[in-house]
């Protein structure tokens, strides 16, 4: 048996939705936010939400490798500064960039870890990078990502109608950029 | 204290700053002045953020800190929570909290000391023990130990994976915690928890001892590089509990100085402030603790898995305090001095941990139901836990209302302040003086930076920030005269 394959029998729902942040740092509390709002659509959304996992952390570590497994699709979320606002929607590949010499990899580099342990190609996944402007500890979120938040969860109450991967990717060939997805 | 501290003439020097330094939570910055003949003047380690801990957490109720303090940092949430919990105890007037309780919080600290020393060792420091300097920067990272030492690579996932379980079942939750409360714990363990965390655990103690051999197998291979980088001869400061075994939870404050000798032993850590204090230096924001006794120029110390096999008379579980007599012999009746000589001392603490973990889930205290006690209400209270890093202080006084007044917090990585910047300066000295920078140089700075793996600033991490560009600048001009960048997929390219 796989050592610590006990670690993975309780995985169940085949789409695992993974947010990061810190929420007393300001906008860093864009991700979890944004878990906690779709967690009360879930509850409305009851049965046809089932198959979804919604898992919260402070940033993404070599561990978020094991959390992929067994998963058919998964979705990273996270603030950004660099993306325009009010979101930004792209496919992720495995990638071994430097966030690997940081104690915070980015969701490329932690796909990268999944192909690594499992010498398997890692579930499809998916990025939305939601635009922050203040990061300092102990700041509430700024009006402006409240707004670019609400752009998101609006965006993915109507993505989740499909977990097909091919819809998803269609989006990301429209376009990345969040405000022309809406 | 080393004279490369403070050049006499700045004005006349070249400025070197390696911006932020990588594999190391947070922002950090080393800016070296170096003069016409490329011979170094000046060292010095910045903290380049004001992190304001304090005054994020005056004003809130006091039986909200140990919550509240677990935003301060991303990568030790649990020691931070631990730390306010012990400081809240006494809040509340409690001394002793229940032992089924003390055991459910020694297991999550342990918990959290072996997935951060794995993903520390395996994921940040191994390229600095498997791989030569002069191999190529773009496989000198964790995708080269990957790639060369997968089952290295794989044994760190999963022994970080197996930390945060231990975590996510003691408190309750895998993040943001609520397993502490004020005067103990919220839950004990199933048996269903129990036996889901035993199991595999031997094999993790095996993996644990594979990769104490592997960290000695390194040394054996250099010991002559091993010996002289980065070393330096210091005190040590550090818990041990009443009989001098090392404790990473709870017991009293011992020194001890270059020699061995002690300077002050199992003192009660509320007195922390009658031993230790702080200085402050205009060009960094962290402060520079110091042993009082011996004044700041003597009196600069290291904390961490270094300082607690050094301090430390003996490691209640076997294969670890085997490892630990092995380490000791290489002082020959002194401490162990050697910088690098911290992934060593960390690795035994990882077994010690895995090993540790297994004792207290074979306790049957572990499913005990007197889970909190009480007392009555005081001002003050100080909370100390030897942390990942090293030793960790909590200090709040609150109001009549319950509202925190006053906060004081010392973290490990300002212990270790001095001391690091000690280090760079010895590895600037060495390796650096009268040679032209190139980047496995200053990657050598580095290497002694990360030895103490140190944990600069918290949680922010958004997307698009983490570059690293290190800059020549001719001080009298302020022109850029040379400028090294490293790219997101690790190579660097010069952009002068």
């Amino acid at each position: 048996m796989e050592p610590f394959a006990i670690l993975l029998e309780e995985r169940g729902p085949s789409l695992l939705i993974l947010a990061c942040g810190n929420p007393s740092r300001g906008d860093d509390a864009l991700g979890p936010l944004f878990l906690e709002r779709l967690a009360t659509l879930q509850e409305q959304r009851s049965n046809a939400w089932q198959d979804i996992e919604l898992l919260t952390d402070f940033q993404l570590q070599i561990e978020h490798a094991v959390d992929l497994e067994n998963r058919t699709l998964a979705l990273f979320v996270d603030a950004s500064v660099s993306c325009p606002a009010p979101f930004q929607w792209t496919r992720l590949q495995p990638v071994r960039d430097a966030s690997y010499t940081s104690h915070a990899l980015s969701p490329a580099a932690v796909l990268h870890v999944y192909q690594q342990i499992n010498h398997a190609p890692p579930p499809p996944a998916f990025q939305l990078a939601i635009r922050g402007e203040s990061f300092a500890l102990g700041d509430p979120l700024s009006a402006v990502a409240e707004a670019n938040l609400a752009a998101a969860l609006e965006f993915t109450d109507r993505l989740l109608a499909s977990r097909e991967v091919e819809t998803w990717n269609r989006f990301a060939e429209i376009s990345a950029d969040g405000s022309r997805l809406m | 204290m080393s004279v490369l501290e403070t050049a006499a003439h700045p004005e006349r020097l070249c400025r070197v700053a390696i911006d932020p330094l990588s594999r190391v939570e947070g922002h950090g910055k080393v800016t070296l002045l170096a003069d016409r003949d490329h011979h170094i003047r000046q060292a010095r380690l910045h903290i380049v953020e004001f992190r304001g801990f304090e005054k994020f957490i005056q004003g809130r109720p006091y039986w909200e800190v140990p919550v509240a303090v677990q935003r301060l940092c991303g990568i030790c949430p649990v020691s931070h929570n631990l730390a306010a919990a012990k400081a809240v105890d006494q809040l509340i007037g409690v001394r002793e909290i229940p032992p089924t309780a003390e055991k459910i919080r020694r297991l999550m600290h342990y918990g959290q000391t072996l997935q951060s020393h794995a993903v520390h060792f395996f994921h940040l420091a191994s390229p600095d023990f498997l791989f030569d300097f002069d191999d190529p920067t773009a496989h000198r990272n964790i995708g080269g130990v990957m790639t060369d030492y997968p089952d290295i690579a794989r044994q760190g996932v999963r022994l970080r994976k197996y930390g945060q379980e231990v975590i996510r079942v003691t408190a309750g939750k895998r993040i943001h915690g609520t397993g502490t409360v004020p005067g103990g714990v919220n839950k004990s363990l199933t048996m269903q928890e129990r036996n889901y965390l035993l199991t595999d655990l031997d094999l993790l103690i095996q993996w644990s001892r594979n990769i104490v051999k592997l960290v000695k197998q390194a040394y054996a291979l250099n010991p002559g590089y091993f010996t002289h980088f980065a070393t330096i001869r210091t005190n040590y400061l550090s818990l041990v509990d009443a009989n001098g075994t090392l404790d990473l939870y709870h017991g009293g404050l011992r020194a001890r100085n270059a020699s061995g000798e002690i300077l002050f032993d199992h003192l009660d850590y509320r007195r922390y402030a009658q031993v230790l204090r702080e200085q402050v230096k205009p060009w960094s924001y962290m402060k520079f603790p110091f042993i009082n006794s011996l004044g700041p120029e003597h009196g600069w110390y290291r904390v961490g898995p270094l300082a607690r096999i050094n301090n430390c008379d003996r490691i209640a579980t076997p294969l670890a305090e085997e490892e630990r007599r092995e380490f000791m012999a290489l002082g020959e009746g002194q401490p162990v001095h050697l910088t690098l000589a911290y992934h060593w001392a960390r690795m035994i603490e990882l077994l010690h941990a895995a090993e540790a973990i297994r004792e207290l889930l074979l306790d049957p205290d572990i499913f005990g139901d007197e889970l909190v006690a009480r007392g009555e209400m005081t001002r003050e209270g100080i909370g100390v836990i030897e942390a990942p890093r090293g030793t960790l202080f909590h200090h709040y006084r609150i109001n009549e209302d319950g509202l925190i007044e006053k906060a004081n917090l010392i973290v490990s990585t300002t212990n270790n302040n001095q001391a690091m910047n000690e280090s760079i300066r010895q590895v600037a000295e060495y390796y650096l003086d009268g040679k032209e920078l190139t980047e496995p140089l200053l990657n050598q700075i580095e290497v002694a930076v990360r030895a103490y793996d140190p944990c600069l600033s918290c949680a922010t991490h958004a997307l698009g920030k983490m570059p690293l560009i290190v800059e020549l600048v001719e001080e009298s001009t302020g022109d850029v005269v040379d400028c090294l960048i490293r790219d997101e997929d690790g190579t660097f390219r010069n952009s002068a």
